[in-house]
């Protein structure tokens, strides 16, 4: 045969029989379940069977001879000569990852697997032989499909586990014998396939992602937008050879131009686009095999499978995703008499769900496991000395769940002896982040965890803001984007303030480390009009820094293009895109550009918060945010209460139920004069003025604006408050920056105006 | 410095970098450029001079007046682009002008002259003596070879 062709057969060959065996495994599944239609039992025939038919020309005889004891017994279930089992569809699993390795191999060297699967391929022809009574087939010896993997080792002993997402937990004794396994294989006769589709899931990829099926009637679409494309161009080029062409012709071609191209970039996008469902299939065999291995009981529930991401990001994923379920179910689902002690349905539940949100993916996992142990976490970063002790008091909730991303708190002992996986949580997260996305934990103890991971549709055209630093300008990924600030005049000067030698923004109390970034890139930029400062607040590894920079420019889609070959010992670049003007710029990379800047250095910023917390740790320092209303000179609040400062233009304030009230982010904000509920102080006495100074309150999801003259100032202090004032609406007085300022009880104040927040629509 | 190559004669892209007078195998270049603008690429090597758009393609451009070790030049607008293409993608070289494709046997290629400072000898395959003058080979791979990152 034709060499060549030849190829092209055992490329169409892998490519079809991956796909036909993931589909097996979940029908087999299903199969496991009961009540499969007779439909599904044909299909389960065919893979096998077009397989063996496959194999046996191109000669892979290996293949095929287990492909034909296999097809002895799917025949006999078909004809429903057999009654489906848990021992059966462990068999058949078996089946599928025997055929997957030969196939893996042959995607890989050319060749079958040397292993010929005598064992299985007699306990197949077992099962077939009518004569012989049906044995307990898995009861026999399992078989080394994979003998690379150490069967006993490799099944995790966490029935015994305490609940809690395990990693926290002490280990279980190393004598710990394993009971429940060898119970579990008595009893139910049922030996799990061990952890064989991780070599499957990994290996499968080179030959499903060399080509893609696209639906023939987009690629029509496709090509009639490219028609369309070449008959704008044809256009433009007459227009740019006429002398007499008019604007408004070369501004009606632009436009076409525009549409067509914004069309054929969605199109081919949509081309790449795969249902994220492409990976979900795999995850009931990975789901099961870990549940009965662990000895648990989990039901996978998917929700939103339709949901579409560009197929490199879906190949990025799955490995991270696939990681986090096995935690999830190691160490989030308890074993099921745990459960039932709870109070809890015995059979634990993950759910995954997916759907787009503001030109991203969202995908959560979500199980209702015993949650993460905040007390453990603290207690397991002090014994890895991740933190000293003072701080490990301080962190907040967040902050503690973020530790399990912490390279090396993945607590090695625990990877190696107990779940025998290789990576932790921190290249969970490395990955995730590598394509633009991020994680989130939330967690209630006793009822579940849920894990959200954001990613960006697409990588090659990402969204940028571009800013300018000395005579170049650089594109910043908006991923990575939090706020733009703008410095004028005399707070430009006063803004930045050094903390142990390094530059720091206030910004609404928090210190925010700053990155300049001429400095940082060893750029010529002549001294910027320094009445102007420009701070791109920029999120990286849950931190935040002000990257300074000298002018921002616009948001512009950018096309990313990769750097050569000698760029690329540069981690602050992430690409290069070409900008309008035909000039290229580069593509700052975020987390390079941090770590560059050493910013990311626990010590620094922890030395920086420190600071801030004030010298002597004893006194709470609090944040004041300082007003004035005519007749009183110095009022405060607590910043806390402050959600936002706002300035509404007099005309907007509508009446609604006779009362004052602006709209504001699509909802109705009532507003609350402070002066006419305040003793001593006289309603707004400037009334003349055009805008209306307004602090919004929130609590309990519910805003309230507060009218007051002036906001003045905010500050930190120590602040020793007296509570003697019997004046109502004051909680009590203070000396604030050597005067005496009265503290606003804003609860009172909502109370005299009416307006609680509870009912406040 | 092969001297038992074919005897085949090869035609060389001739060009001028600091007074030497250097030759490249033509079939190596893609095309010459004028002077375009460059966008510098900070804390790169410093015989990077930038990145340059090549239609789309993005392209870096060393300099190889540094690279041979010679002073930079005051100006920079009558500078030529020559954009070598090799198996791993495009890279563009700066050099001070260009100059005729040229004939040569392989058999006349000596091994370069004790006067050329070492840095730069490493830079080159060997000379050609024409009538009255040198004409140094250039050995693109080894003179595009630029560590990633020293700044």
């Amino acid at each position: 045969m034709n060499n060549e062709l030849h190829q092209q057969f055992v490329r169409d060959m892998l490519t079809e029989s991956f796909e036909g065996l993931d589909r097996f495994d979940q029908d087999i599944l299903q199969l496991e379940k009961g009540g499969v239609p007779d439909e599904t039992l044909h299909t389960i025939f065919r893979v096998v069977h077009t397989l063996k038919g496959t194999a046996g020309c191109l000669g892979f005889t290996r293949i095929q001879r287990l492909a034909h004891a296999g097809e002895n017994v799917l025949d006999r279930l078909r004809e429903h000569q057999l009654a489906p089992s848990t021992a059966l569809a462990g068999v058949l699993l078996r089946l599928s990852d025997g055929l997957r390795a030969h196939l893996t191999s042959i995607d890989a060297t050319g060749r079958e697997a040397d292993a010929d699967h005598g064992a299985l391929i007699a306990e197949l022809d077992r099962i077939h032989q009518p004569s012989t009574s049906v044995p307990e087939p898995a009861a026999a010896p399992r078989p080394a499909i994979f003998p690379e993997a150490s069967v006993p080792a490799e099944i995790p002993v966490a029935t015994a586990e305490p609940a809690g997402w395990g990693l926290f937990d002490p280990l279980p004794e190393a004598s710990f014998p394993a009971p429940s396994n060898a119970t579990a294989a008595s009893e139910s006769s049922e030996t799990p396939p061990a952890f064989a589709s991780t070599a499957t899931t990994a290996t499968a990829a080179p030959a499903s992602s060399s080509s893609v099926r696209v639906d023939t009637g987009h690629l029509d679409r496709l090509m009639n937008l490219v028609g369309e494309l070449v008959l704008a161009r044809n256009q433009l080029m007459q227009v740019a050879q006429s002398r007499t062409a008019r604007p408004e012709t070369v501004a009606e071609v632009s436009q076409r131009l525009n549409r067509i191209t914004t069309e054929l970039q969605e199109g081919v996008m949509k081309t790449r686009m795969q249902p994220i469902g492409n990976v979900w299939s795999k995850l009931p065999r990975i789901v099961r095999d870990i549940a009965v291995g662990l000895g648990k009981q989990v039901r996978l529930e998917t929700i939103g499978s339709e949901t579409e991401l560009d197929r490199t990001i879906v190949e990025a994923i799955r490995d991270p995703l696939t990681h986090i379920i096995r935690n999830s179910i190691d160490h989030g689902i308890e074993s099921p008499e745990v459960r039932v002690q709870a109070g809890k349905p015995a059979e634990g539940t993950l759910l995954m769900r997916a759907f787009h949100e503001g030109g991203r993916v969202n995908i959560e996992i979500v199980d209702d496991g015993a949650g993460i142990n905040l007390h453990k976490v603290r207690q397991r970063a002090l014994e890895r000395a991740l933190l000293s002790a003072d701080d490990a008091a301080r962190l907040s909730e967040r902050e503690l769940i973020a530790l399990i991303f912490a390279p090396g708190f993945s607590t090695a002992e625990k990877v190696s002896d107990v779940s025998g996986r290789g990576v932790g949580m921190d290249v969970v997260r490395t990955n995730i982040e590598k394509i633009g996305g991020s994680v989130d934990v939330q967690t209630t103890a006793g009822e579940g965890t849920t894990l959200r991971i954001k990613i960006p549709l697409t990588l090659a055209i990402v969204p940028a803001l571009i800013v300018r630093s000395g005579a170049e300008r650089f594109a910043i990924p908006q991923v990575s984007l939090v706020e733009l600030v703008r410095l004028e005049g005399e707070a430009a000067t006063r803004a930045i303030e050094q903390v142990y030698g390094a530059p720091v923004f206030r910004l609404r109390g928090q210190l925010l480390p700053l990155v300049f970034l001429h400095a940082e890139l060893k750029l010529v930029s002549k001294p910027a009009l320094a009445d102007v400062v420009h701070i791109v607040v920029l999120q990286s590894d849950s931190r935040q820094f002000g990257l300074v920079v000298d002018a921002i420019c616009d948001t512009e889609e950018i096309v990313v293009k990769p750097l050569g070959k000698h760029l690329m010992g540069l981690p602050m670049f992430a690409g290069a895109t070409i900008m309008g003007d035909g000039r290229v710029a580069l593509i700052l990379d975020v987390p390079g550009l941090a770590q560059h800047a050493r910013l990311l250095g626990e010590n620094r910023e922890r030395a920086a918060s420190r600071q801030a917390a004030g010298a002597d740790d004893a006194s709470e320092r609090s944040q004041l945010l300082l007003f004035s209303l005519g007749g009183r000179e110095r009022l405060a609040m607590d910043l806390d209460q402050a959600a936002r400062l706002e300035e509404f233009s007099r005309d907007r304030i509508e009446f609604t139920a006779g009362r004052e009230a602006v709209q504001y982010r699509g909802r109705i904000l009532p507003l609350v004069r402070v002066g006419r509920h305040l003793p001593g102080a006289h309603a707004s006495a400037a009334t003349g003025d055009e805008k209306i100074q307004v602090i919004v309150y929130e609590k309990g999801g519910h805003a309230v604006g507060l009218v007051v003259d002036r906001i003045c100032d905010i500050i930190e202090e120590v602040v020793d408050l007296q509570p003697g004032s019997a004046t109502p609406g004051i909680a009590g007085s203070a000396i604030v920056q050597g005067r005496i300022t009265d503290l606003v009880d804003v609860a009172y104040l909502l109370n005299a105006a009416g307006v609680s927040t509870t009912r406040a629509a | 410095m092969d001297h038992s190559t074919t005897s085949e004669r090869c035609q060389l892209c001739t060009f001028f970098v600091g007074g030497l007078f250097l030759g490249v195998d033509v079939l190596s270049v893609q095309e010459v450029l004028r002077a375009r603008e460059l966008t510098v690429v900070p804390l790169a090597h410093t015989t990077i001079r930038g990145l340059l758009n090549l239609r789309g393609q993005i392209v870096t451009a060393i300099d190889l007046r540094l690279r041979l070790g010679f002073p930079p030049r005051e100006r920079d607008d009558e500078v030529m682009f020559m954009i070598m293409r090799d198996a791993e993608g495009c890279v563009a070289l700066l050099v001070d002008g260009v100059g005729d494709v040229i004939e040569v046997g392989d058999l006349t290629l000596e091994p370069p002259p004790e006067t050329i400072a070492p840095h730069a000898r490493a830079l080159l395959t060997g000379v050609h003596q024409l009538p009255g003058r040198l004409l140094h080979v250039l050995d693109v791979r080894h003179a595009t070879d630029v560590a990633p990152s020293q700044p």
